[in-house]
């Protein structure tokens, strides 16, 4: 029977929850890496076992971690487990992302929008979102905080910057949102190995048909009533996009305002938030085998950033988009007032559909029937920042 | 022989329990053993300093002899007690909620 690994981070550790296809006994690991803020954990599809998690911290910074058995030893790649290294020149830092300041390439990217309108230097903070390439497990693209897209070919050992992506021009109009100036979606195309897409707050997505040497806005259709053009071609508050990998052309996205779709691969975008309670919301997921069924979790306002009337619910569209149906059998619908953050949604591959989310008050639920009903893995957790799920034999 | 104190996330990121001791050649300096520091335990590398100006992270802080080093010339000479290795150097997380 197959079995489920669910990669939990959280604002002070991860947690690796496990189950058999059922999805009803759960055993739980952790917490890893206590104390730490875990932005993201998340695992190789050509090796399962090979999970990459950032590790962050205000006081340390950022760290990287790899496990090559499925969670159960974790090192800084680049540093033997275990003990500490012979003495000697350091090796190749893990942690060391370091934008591109170069001549021929990092020149003209220097500065962007501050909160307050004024020009700011790029400064790293940590990383958001880590994305392993689709059939090497040594490749890993890192979206950071301020925006930027790193991409580590040796494991996670050293990282470049794609600097393609700060480099076409609108960089000096990207702007933080509430959460910091962070790249924190990236897609890759399963059909075509040189076509990613990312998305940044605020910033907009964007999309590299050359494998990250150079880029470009898709965000014609986009309307912000929070920037000064609100049909710019930057600066949209995009919070994430999901897509299914049979139809890597149709993308959803969960913008600050508005649920959008996209069937031409982001070139143009229509909303598709229909009856909607709320349509601001940070997480958006696709339906592992019916395309057109989409899962978003409404929260009440940028001001406001927990669920609607006090009522955890998750909405699904099965006509990919517009028409929406509120998901509640199992999930509190009174005194609720937790929010689901954008990386904290997942589906997993089974036959039987499972979707998994994360909340701010440390609930994961899962659900093993397509969202029809819910149960929680675990309840009181530290607040959920990711949620990640693989299938295993 | 420097005596080194680390905040406890990196005592467990370099796997070492207390403290940490270094041979490190004079001048006894901030930089001269953070230096000796990093190159014993490189994954601390970028959780102290910053790996490209190898400034101080903000919030962290540098005692020794119940002074703060914090905000001294990283090439001063260190107080003869953290040279002799009577004393340690103590590096701190500023207290900051968590």
């Amino acid at each position: 029977m197959s079995k489920v690994r669910v990669l939990v981070g959280t604002r002070k550790g991860a947690f690796v929850l496990t189950a058999d296809g059922k999805r009803e006994k759960w055993e739980v690991s952790g917490p890893h890496f206590a104390g730490w803020e875990m932005y993201h954990v998340k695992g190789s599809p050509a090796d399962p076992n090979r999970l990459y998690a950032s590790q962050s911290s205000g006081w340390f910074g950022q760290i990287i971690q790899r496990s090559d058995d499925g969670g159960k030893t974790w090192r800084q790649p680049g540093t033997p487990p275990g003990e500490p290294p012979a003495p000697g020149p350091p090796k190749a830092a893990s942690n060391k992302f370091v934008y591109d300041t170069s001549d021929e390439s990092g020149k003209a990217l220097t500065t962007h929008q501050f909160y307050d309108g004024t020009q700011h230097p790029w400064e790293f903070k940590r990383v958001w979102h880590l994305e392993p390439s689709l059939s090497d497990p040594d490749t890993v693209y890192a979206g950071v905080e301020d925006a930027a897209l790193f991409r580590s070919t040796d494991g996670g050992e050293s990282w470049k910057e794609l600097s393609g992506l700060r480099g076409h021009g609108t960089g000096p109009m990207w702007q933080p949102g509430a959460g910091g100036m962070c790249l924190h979606t990236i897609i890759l195309d399963p059909s075509d190995p040189q076509r990613i897409f990312i998305a940044i707050s605020a910033a907009g997505a964007f999309r590299t048909d050359d494998g990250g040497k150079s880029w470009k806005p898709i965000n014609r259709g986009l309307r912000s009533q929070y920037i000064p053009d609100p049909n710019a071609e930057v600066g949209h508050c995009v919070h994430h996009i999901a897509m299914n990998p049979s139809r890597p052309g149709v993308l959803f996205m969960q913008k600050h305002w508005d649920v959008m779709r996209s069937d031409d691969a982001g070139d143009n975008w229509k909303e598709i938030s229909g009856n909607l309670p709320t349509d601001f919301g940070f997480v958006i997921d696709v339906h592992a085998h019916e395309p057109e069924t989409i899962y978003v979790v409404p929260i009440k306002s940028d001001s406001e950033h927990f669920v609607p009337d006090g009522k955890l619910r998750v909405f699904r569209s099965r006509t990919g988009g517009n028409e929406w149906e509120a998901l509640t059998n199992g999930l509190p619908q009174t005194n609720c007032y937790v929010n689901v953050l954008r990386d904290a949604m997942a589906i997993d591959s089974l036959d039987e559909c499972g979707v998994y989310f994360g909340t701010s008050g440390g609930q994961v639920y899962v659900s093993a029937d397509a969202g029809d009903s819910w149960n929680p893995i675990v309840r009181d957790l530290p607040a959920v920042l990711s949620v990640e799920v693989q299938a295993l034999p | 022989m420097i005596r080194v104190v680390l905040p406890q996330h990196l005592r467990t990121l370099a796997h070492v329990g207390g403290e940490v001791t270094l041979e490190v050649e004079a001048p006894i300096t901030l930089r001269s053993v953070l230096d000796a520091l990093e190159a014993r335990y490189p994954m601390l590398r970028g959780t102290i300093r910053d790996h490209v100006t190898l400034e101080r992270r903000p919030f962290l802080r540098f005692f020794a002899c119940e002074e703060d080093l914090s905000h001294g010339s990283p090439d001063a000479p260190l107080p003869e007690a953290v040279a002799s290795g009577k004393e340690p150097l103590l590096i701190i997380g500023a207290i900051a909620g968590g």
